[in-house]
């Protein structure tokens, strides 16, 4: 494994005179997490806590005729026990209640059906036991391309496929079908010397957060509730029960705990509701904490693919035309990632004649949530061994063929967008100029390969609030919940506008009847734009401060200026104001000063971060197996607010990339059952597995940010796969065309079995 | 279950007596019994070693041992390792090296961590990887965690040097 050199200077753009930005101070809630001290979803405990428990399908697909729950509701302990029936008649969308709790049909394995409360988790599941439902079971569909056909078994009887011709006549498995065409795709090809075309199919991956789903609900005697959990977004956990209960927002109130891991994964409320509706059936608070099996089988996983890539180039190294068809597995209910894969698959390129085709794909296993990037994984996995292809039989350099053909400033996406300025050309050439670029490989049955991934940037809305103390310090509240850091990096920017020390700052994350509405963290947002709320109610701050100022030496408030070390008013020199020193004024000269940051974001021009990914594998020829020895990821972050905290997104994304690129995946047998439900089965990297990842830094500041900051935690994932299989490519001859690339795989496309 | 037994054992050096169903793990009598929540479930079948604590200074996965068997024993859990000086000098090695992210895999990452150094205070790097290969971190990649481990070990071998000379 080489030797990490991960606090190399980064590459910058120009000089800046920064205080905190870019510094590495340790993060918010550390101390608490190695003391035990930190309080995650399951951790939370109340007087008279009860424990549910969820039951769920053994079948696949199925007819549910009868619920019978009375034997349970008289098993000693148990104290309430509900099914779909308890939802309020008629709230919610259908597909929201159904994946509650199921109504008519069950759609997968871990479909809920009932859930329990009782005075503890054995007594819950014991009494699940005793619920006698009825099923008549359907033939299940599982495969995203078997799906789409015509006379596969139909999920839901009245979805009917939606595109841009409108909404189709006859019902199907295909929810939508999403299309964007660039230029002439035809007339492209016919203008191609060299044309490649290959399909690939990818398995569900896990986000394998090592935290399971946990909620506990409270009710007030006023019909209020409380509801603390693991999420990646309390306000839209509280939309989510404002919707299914029927309840008016003001009188719910989301409590986000710490999160163990979330990936995308708890941007989706499972538990939530459940919780609630028990709790309010027993009279008491009700928590109830999913088990590994549940998360595995239930939750989140990333859409299984179909995609098939055809690109051309002439002899001159231009690509001139592509076109690709990607089709997603949205699980049992509509809203896979297809729109993102179609979004980003050609992102890094300037390609004039284009078209890609979406189709969004229900199939009876667990619906789908977002993963890192969601979309973009497979799709780059796809399009970058395509590029590969081109490139060797053109016989340019695999970097200089993408270099030739990266998207620019300008440069008119195939989804629409023209791009903003973006580091692409600057990331390509950073790569190009790293040692690990052109270093020996150091032995046989080696390879080296690269990916070009893109992920854009989601500003979303964001709230902030923050209050000066009489000490000078400030209290910095925000709706974004801490995924790995992240609420450091938001006090940093708040910091540095404010022209304080990051330890006069004390951040933390709001309930939602604290704050005002804010998005989830993801989407590669919560740096970026709640950063952006941050600055905004810094400097908020700051302009009621300058009035307090200007009152105070009987100056206009035009005359007063802060320039991060003391306020100063142009009409007499000799005043002088520390941020401390008139903090302690604030009182006298007219009350509190709290500033207030609420940002729409949606209404920003969109950035977003290219990555050059480059790795080396070696493969045991014998068994199959693949093992990265040396890993080197270069991107365009804009500035890195947290520098090691960038460093940890993106040695941590390659880590995941790395899994699904070689092993992880959802298996399913052909009845539905998921046969790899353990983590024993359902294999993560382990410390053994991951080399020592070495990021290196480009900043090609955003112009949308004051800083430059791009949002940086999801590119990193995205061209791991790609790169993994183009270093496969040189060792064994062939193109990968199947995730994940198991050691059975390797050696059958080797034809060695 | 009505059967509860009573269970004595030495917890973080505190004699503890507890009363609990045979069937309950050690994972749930530490949690939510004694009220010590630092030791996490992240699946409850030995798999991801987020329960991981000693046992009469053995590295064991909490959720497969149950509560009765502690009987008489010595626990120590991530509670445990800060002493009156302040923070384990693993404990401070992994903030220093930012060797966690969500930190939920991080208290059972410490003691495993702990398990190796008390058996070998110089472990070359193959060896903390294989020794950590139990606990499964999703966040960070692993190498920080390692290097962390490293400076950890390098602190206490100091410390003893340090002592052993006074």
């Amino acid at each position: 494994m080489s030797t990490p050199r991960d606090e190399r200077k980064p590459v910058t753009d120009e000089p800046v005179s920064l205080r905190v930005i870019g510094t590495r101070p340790p993060l918010y809630g550390a101390v608490d997490k190695v003391l035990g001290r930190a309080v995650f979803g399951a951790d939370v405990s109340l007087p008279e806590l009860l424990h549910g428990k969820v039951l769920r399908s053994p079948h696949a697909h199925a007819r549910i005729l009868s619920v019978d729950t009375r034997r349970a509701e008289g098993y000693p302990g148990v104290h309430a026990v509900v099914t779909a029936r308890d939802l309020p008649e008629g709230a919610g969308e259908q597909s929201e209640r159904d994946n509650t709790l199921a109504g008519d049909k069950v759609l997968y394995v871990g479909h809920p059906i009932a859930a329990i409360a009782a005075e503890s988790p054995h007594i819950a599941e014991e009494a699940l036991a005793l619920i006698d439902v009825q099923y008549e079971v359907l033939p299940p569909v599982l495969d995203v391309r078997r799906a789409m056909q015509a006379d596969a078994p139909l999920l839901h009887e009245t979805l009917r496929t939606w595109s841009l011709a409108g909404q189709a006549a006859s019902s199907s498995n295909v929810a939508e079908h999403l299309q964007h065409v660039k230029g002439d795709p035809e007339r492209g090809f016919a203008e191609a010397d060299v044309i490649v075309e290959r399909s690939f199919t990818t398995t569900m991956v896990h986000q394998g957060y090592i935290e399971p789903h946990a909620s506990t609900a409270l009710w007030h005697p006023d019909g209020s509730l409380t509801v603390w959990t693991c999420t990646q977004g309390a306000f839209p956990v509280r939309e989510h029960l404002s919707s299914l209960l029927d309840l008016p927002m003001a009188r719910i109130r989301v409590v986000p705990t710490e999160i163990g891991g979330g990936f995308g994964g708890k941007a989706s409320s499972y538990v939530d509701v459940v919780a609630a509706l028990l709790a309010r059936k027993a009279g008491r608070p009700v928590k109830v904490v999913m088990g590994r099996d549940e998360v595995l089988k239930a939750t989140g996983p990333t859409p299984g693919t179909f995609i098939r890539v055809r690109m051309g180039a002439r002899r001159d190294g231009r690509i001139v035309a592509a076109e690709a068809e990607l089709c997603y597995e949205a699980g049992a209910y509509p809203g896979s990632s297809v729109g993102s894969g179609a979004d980003t698959i050609f992102a890094c390129y300037d390609i004039p004649n284009a078209r890609v085709d979406g189709y969004d794909v229900v199939v009876n296993k667990p619906k789908t949530s977002s993963y890192r990037a969601p979309g973009a994984t497979p799709a780059v996995f796809a399009v970058e061994q395509v590029v590969d292809e081109l490139a060797e039989r053109l016989c340019i350099d695999s970097l200089d063929f993408r270099l030739l053909n990266c998207a620019r400033e300008g440069t008119r996406r195939v989804s629409g967008q023209p791009y903003p300025r973006v580091g692409f050309v600057e990331v390509l050439q950073a790569a190009k100029a790293h040692p690990h670029y052109s270093e020996p490989l150091g032995g046989p049955n080696r390879g080296r390969g690269i990916a070009f991934g893109y992920w854009g940037n989601w500003a979303g809305q964001s709230c902030c609030t923050i209050s000066v103390n009489a000490d000078g310090t400030v209290s910095l509240l925000t709706g974004s919940v801490d995924v790995s850091g992240a609420l450091t990096g938001i006090a940093m920017q708040a910091a540095e506008e404010l022209g304080l020390e990051l330890r006069q700052v004390q951040a933390r994350v709001a309930d939602t009847a604290s704050i005002g509405y804010t998005d989830v963290s993801a989407g590669s947002r919560t740096t970026f734009g709640t950063g952006l709320a941050a600055i905004e109610a810094a400097r908020d701050v700051i302009a009621q401060m300058r009035a307090r100022a200007a009152r105070l030496w009987g100056v206009p408030v035009e005359t007063v200026s802060y320039d991060r070390v003391a306020f100063t008013t142009s009409v007499d020199p000799t005043q002088r104001l520390s941020f401390r020193e008139l903090a302690a004024q604030l009182s006298a000269t007219g009350g509190p000063v709290m500033g207030r940051g609420n940002l729409d974001g949606d209404v920003l021009r969109r950035g977003g971060a290219p990555g050059l990914h480059i790795a080396d594998v070696e493969l045991d020829p014998e068994t199959g197996k693949v093992t990265v020895l040396r890993y080197t990821a270069v991107q365009d972050v804009g500035r890195a607010v947290h520098p090691g905290n960038v460093e940890g997104q993106i040695k941590g994304g390659v880590a995941q990339g790395i899994g699904w690129a070689l092993y992880e995946g959802c298996f399913y047998g052909e009845d539905g059952q998921l046969l790899n439900a353990t983590l024993l089965d359902n294999k993560l990297p382990t410390a053994m597995d991951i080399p020592a990842v070495e990021p290196v830094i480009v900043e090609v500041p955003d112009p949308v940010h004051p800083y430059g900051v791009r949002g940086a935690g999801e590119t990193p994932i995205v061209p791991v796969a790609g790169a993994i299989a183009n270093a496969l490519y040189r060792i064994t001859g062939r193109r990968m065309e199947r995730l994940p690339m198991t050691p059975a795989y390797v050696l059958e496309r080797m034809g060695v079995i | 279950m009505d059967g509860k037994v009573r269970v004595q054992a030495t917890i973080n050096g505190q004699p503890v007596e507890f009363l609990c169903e045979p069937r309950q793990s050690l994972l749930e009598c530490l949690r939510d019994i004694l009220d010590l929540t630092g030791t996490k479930e992240g699946c409850s079948d030995g798999n991801c070693g987020a329960c991981s604590v000693l046992l009469n200074g053995r590295l064991v996965n909490s959720c497969l041992v149950l509560g009765v068997e502690i009987d008489g024993g010595e626990v120590t859990t991530v509670e445990g390792l800060a002493g009156p000086d302040g923070l384990h000098p693993l404990q401070q090695a992994f903030i220093d090296h930012a060797a966690l992210q969500c930190g939920y895999c991080t208290p059972g990452m410490l003691l495993a961590a702990k398990a190796l150094l008390d058996r070998d205070p110089d472990p070359s790097e193959e060896r903390i990887r294989q020794w950590l290969a139990g606990n499964l971190c999703r966040c960070t990649g692993y190498d920080r965690i390692v290097r962390a481990v490293q400076d950890a070990a390098r602190r206490m071998r100091r410390d003893a040097d340090v002592h052993a000379e006074g």
